[in-house]
């Protein structure tokens, strides 16, 4: 049995690639080695009646020309988005994190007048930055060492997109890719907590601290998404982020995909440079004349070649490949609805994600303490409970919480994590939101603790980063995820990368799944089926 | 009122290097210096009674050789007490590190890392060639205008030049930090940390940080008499270069007068036209060119309110806050490190064991605290020339970091605390020390703003870093020397191409003068 194509991985990514060339009617066979799919956007009912969205949560950058292109809709897949939240400050106050931009700005005015003024301002000039991005998202980036006449002309494209933005916002540009979070904020906000409250978005997922350079991109990347036409709105996948991946695995169906479970593969079998297919971990061997991997660049090339069949200059750029741990996540059952103080009942604000750090430097602190290889002692975290908009998540009356921390590092100490130090920073994190809410541990059921050890063992992600690779300067663009191997395209004949790792990088967003699909049908001589940026605002 | 073509504010080597190009013009130059004389941050002084100390710059790396052999300096009187300086990475065990040009031996290297080493070192000077080439001329604007886009391809030809594996790595590193890519070299913390104090040397940041590789770059863009990434001790002090650089403007037809403390300058119906003394005394000039810093030119000596409010804003988000505290101390004898012998003593030495102690020194900073154990680079000056003391006494310089500017304690309290930390990391590294200082001097960046008026005490008079560079230096509109103010210019280290005493932007700033016709 010969396929056109083996996409190994049925992540979000790998199923999208999947879906795409089916649908331009090639014969596809995705391999999964867990028993579910999905990868990190998977929904898992891991204490009974509940059902997890155990790694990712919420749902914004999935790109709509995708949800519509494969008609998600049809296949389950809807996404409801949910408003406001809040960060809740060491005075007992909160800062209300609104949807509706004037009342944000009047929430803003109560802590401080001259920060609602900048809020325009940073608004206006982040929104642009977002536009600029989207018309890159879902293009494959171009060569810059290359003369090839696509190269150039795609060089020649993002020229032109930087030059329409005019002389002074090009710098402005410039200067955004360069600089820190904070010190980006620092040219907006006077005060510390409002800085704060925004610079969270620029160190999620992220090995950076909100000092260094590099993070205000960080920030963009979880500003890109849209909804529905609703820029930046972020919603809950209902039935959990599993959701995504089964409508994908169900496009990919209709087009007549097949997807095979617990199938670990064990290594692209090359022969005469050229990819032919993959040994499976039972021993069987599968062909095609594509082979497609959905796994990070360290899996990818460390460990699913045979050394000899791979460029050495490309395993060392593997090794050096920046993927570094620096997340947990807490999924929690509850009993009810916690209490917040500080909100008040009935607030809607509760409806949407909570943070409890309100200084720069305690979320440099969080930082400094992963660098010295310990979880932070204070964490940044981003806590939301997903039924109280999705009922479907938890039994009546019940509530599933979730909860994103920052940082938790791949070693403690240098050393592997135990079961100890995993329940010693899953404690640090129910301490921290018990201090806002009284009746909060006594409503805990069930609570599964995630390190980037979990995280690296269940879903495949090397130190349990959930990008798939740092998005650093070095690690972007045409960089992602190395200089010379950034259109999808692997070192031997017929393979390719779709993951996160590859251009525009992690978040439920599927891009790279898409352009990598693109640049296959482009290599076979087939139709493109994949849909081009088109913006709705 | 005295009539005047082209006043500069402020005698540094940046302000100096500006007159002599503009007089060599023809035009009629008067550079006007605050303190007693000229020299800004490059200059010498007794800290101490009969003890000289180059009081902030210690070493001459970067100084532009056409400059220097442009303007002369050596007839001028500058001469070098020591070339091609080694680098010694101390050890407290005395297995120090010894580094010199391409060679390293020493320390915990391993065979690879000597090998490797030079690899490393050869390819950084490719890249940093790509900076010198910039470096040479104005930074372009990013307008489609024919001058502006040949000088945009020429900075492209020059990084396609490189060939396309050098091309690849370059445009990779270039943005980020010294640690991620020391890391991927080399085994020897002891050599990762040496290499890393030169990425990290002046600005507030960590080899964690991003544009610590930029800052590597920009420092190895120097040189000493052609040798790339050396360093040289001046005779007398760095006023020695400053002192040359006066009397190769002198020469060239300029007026210096020290003690002049510009208060203001003028501007009148939007337009700068000339300065006001402290003494009230008024000079009108045509040209106005700042070596201060550009906080200071535009908050201070301009004022804000003569200027747009966008660029205002851009004005105040100038970061300058610097991170490094100068100790000088007056020493009995010379200072004894296990392992070490005299001659040694006369090279650069270096407390910044390992990247993860550097870095964790950096951290303190973030948050307003002195590091618990201060990094520094070491000279020791009288090794190599007995003019900056009496017979037989020696001075020790350091730079030390890291020293916030915004010191949460205030640095009244501040500087005996950093001394003390200073002399307790001496005291592991020399034992005994201690006992042998006559005097000490402690220079915190809230000293070095005082007394050297730059704003936040930044060396660079602005951090260096990819938001502040080339066309975004200090800030964009005022980034090709020319201000938004008709008549008014800058031409210090917070302009293109940055820090170091390397004379760049003062030439270049009077180029674009010349080239203009202003002045004139």
């Amino acid at each position: 049995m010969k396929y056109d194509a083996i996409v190994i991985g049925a992540g979000h990514n790998g199923l999208a690639n999947a879906a795409f060339l089916a649908k331009a009617g090639m014969k596809v066979l995705v391999l999964e080695r867990n028993p579910w799919i999905g990868g990190a956007a998977v929904s898992r009912e891991l204490h009974e009646g509940w059902i997890y969205s155990n790694c990712s949560y919420v749902c914004s950058l999935l790109r709509p020309e995708i949800y519509r292109n494969l008609n998600l809709a049809k296949h389950g897949l809807q996404v409801v988005p949910y408003g406001g939240g809040a960060t809740f400050l060491s005075n007992g106050d909160i800062l209300g994190n609104y949807v509706d931009h004037d009342v944000k700005r009047r929430e803003i005015a109560r802590h401080n007048k001259r920060d609602a003024d900048a809020y325009h301002r940073f608004s206006r000039d982040v929104t642009r930055q977002c536009r600029l991005i989207r018309d890159f998202l879902l293009r494959t980036p171009p060569d810059p060492t290359s003369f090839r006449p696509r190269d150039i002309s795609e060089l020649m494209y993002m020229l032109k997109k930087f030059l329409n933005l005019g002389e002074k916002t090009m710098y402005e540009t410039i200067r955004f890719y360069s600089m820190s979070v904070a010190e980006y904020l620092d040219e907006y906000f006077e005060s510390d907590m409002i800085k704060a409250h925004f610079s969270g978005s620029g160190i999620i997922g992220t090995a950076l601290g909100v000092y260094s350079p590099g993070t205000a991109y960080v920030l963009l990347h979880h500003y890109m998404g849209d909804i529905d036409g609703s820029a930046g709105a972020w919603g809950f996948a209902r039935g959990g982020m599993g959701s995504v991946s089964k409508a994908l695995a169900g496009a990919f169906q209709e087009h007549g995909g097949e997807i095979r479970t617990s199938a670990g593969v064990e290594q692209i079998i090359v022969r005469n440079g050229k990819a032919r297919g993959v040994a499976l971990e039972n021993g069987d061997e599968i062909y095609a004349d594509v082979v497609v991997s959905n796994l990070d660049p360290k899996r990818t090339f460390l460990k699913l070649f045979d050394e000899k069949d791979l460029d050495p200059r490309v395993a060392e750029k593997a090794r050096n490949f920046k993927i570094r741990g620096s997340s947990g996540k807490l999924n929690i059952a509850l009993d009810g609805v916690p209490e917040w103080p500080a909100l008040g009942e009935n607030n809607p604000l509760r409806f949407g994600d909570m943070h409890f750090v309100d200084s720069l430097e305690r979320l440099e602190r969080a930082y400094d303490d992963w660098k010295n290889g310990m979880w932070s002692r204070d964490p940044y975290v981003d806590l939301l409970i997903p039924s109280l908009t999705d009922p479907t998540m938890a039994p009546p009356g019940k509530h599933f919480m979730s909860v994103f921390v920052q940082y938790v590092p791949p070693k403690v100490k240098g050393k592997d994590w135990t079961d100890e130090d995993r329940d010693a920073f899953g404690k640090v994190v129910i301490d921290q939101i018990s201090r806002h809410s009284p009746n909060f541990k006594d409503l805990i059921l069930h609570a599964e603790v995630r390190t980037p050890r979990e995280l690296e063992a269940e879903v495949g992600l090397t130190e349990g980063n959930i990008f798939q690779g740092e998005l650093t300067m070095d690690q972007l663009m045409f960089n992602r995820p190395f200089p010379g191997y950034a259109q999808y395209r692997g070192p031997v004949k017929g393979m390719y990368m779709c993951g996160s790792g590859t251009h525009p990088g992690g978040g439920v967003m599927a891009a790279p799944g898409a352009n990598a699909a693109r640049e296959i049908l482009a290599d076979m001589k087939r139709t493109n089926v994949v849909p081009e940026t088109e913006l709705d605002d | 009122m005295t009539d005047n073509k082209v006043i500069i504010v402020g005698g540094g080597h940046n302000g100096l290097v500006c007159a002599a190009y503009l007089a060599k013009a023809g035009r009629k130059v008067t550079v006007l210096e605050a303190a007693d004389q000229v020299g800004g941050a490059a200059v010498t002084r007794e800290f101490a009674p009969g003890y000289q100390v180059s009081a902030c710059a210690h070493l001459l790396f970067m100084l532009d050789k056409n400059i220097s052999s442009g303007l002369g300096l050596e007839k001028h009187g500058l001469k070098l007490a020591a070339a091609d300086m080694e680098t010694v990475s101390l050890s407290q065990t005395g297995e120090h590190l010894f580094l010199s040009g391409h060679e390293a031996r020493g320390g915990d290297l391993s065979a690879a890392d000597v090998a490797r080493l030079k690899q490393f070192n050869a390819r950084m000077i490719k890249f940093a060639d790509v900076l010198r080439k910039v470096y040479k001329g104005r930074p372009p604007r990013l307008v489609s205008h024919w001058q502006e886009l040949k000088a945009l391809a020429k900075l492209g030809l020059a990084v396609r030049g490189m060939g396309r594996e050098d091309m690849r790595e370059f445009l990779r590193i270039a943005g980020i930090n010294i640690y991620d890519v020391l890391q991927e070299q080399f085994d020897s913390e002891m050599l990762k940390g040496a290499l890393a104090w030169d990425a990290v040397l002046g600005g507030h940041l960590g080899p964690r940080s991003n544009n610590s590789v930029l800052n590597y770059l920009h420092r190895l863009t120097g040189d000493v008499d052609g040798k790339r990434g050396a360093m040289a001790s001046v005779r007398g002090g760095m006023g020695g270069v400053t002192a040359a650089l006066a009397k190769a403007a002198e020469a060239a037809g300029a007026e210096i007068r020290t003690s002049a403390l510009v208060s203001r300058i003028i501007v009148e119906n939007g337009i700068a036209t000339g300065v006001e003394l402290d003494r009230g005394e008024k000079l009108i000039a045509s040209t106005v060119v700042s070596n201060a810093d550009p906080r200071t030119t535009f908050m201070h000596l301009v004022g804000l309110k003569h200027l747009e409010a966008g660029v205002a804003l851009q004005v105040r988000n100038i970061r300058s806050r610097g991170s490094v505290a100068k100790l000088h101390l007056a020493l009995d004898s010379l200072p004894r490190f296990a392992g070490l012998d005299e001659k040694a003593l006369g090279g650069r030495l270096l407390i910044s064991p390992s990247l993860v102690e550097l870095e964790q020194a950096f951290d303190f900073s973030k948050y307003g605290e002195i590091s618990e154990s201060p990094m520094m680079e070491i000279t020791l000056p009288t090794v190599h020339d007995d003019s900056l003391a009496p017979g037989g006494k020696h001075v020790l310089s350091a730079l030390v970091q890291y020293a916030p500017y915004k010191l949460k304690q205030g640095w009244e309290s501040g500087r005996a605390e950093l001394l003390q930390r200073a002399m307790a990391v001496l005291e592991r590294y020399a034992p005994g020390i201690g006992g042998t200082v006559l005097h000490s001097e402690v220079l915190s960046p809230a000293d070095i703003e005082r007394e050297f008026r730059i704003a936040g005490g930044h060396w660079h008079h602005g951090e260096f870093a990819l938001d502040q560079f080339m066309m975004t230096r200090p800030i964009h509109g005022s980034a090709q020397y020319a201000t938004p103010l008709p008549g008014l210019f800058l031409c210090g280290a917070g302009a293109h191409p940055g820090g170091g005493v390397m004379g760049s932007a003062g030439r270049n700033a009077a180029n674009e003068i010349i080239a203009r016709g202003d002045g004139a």
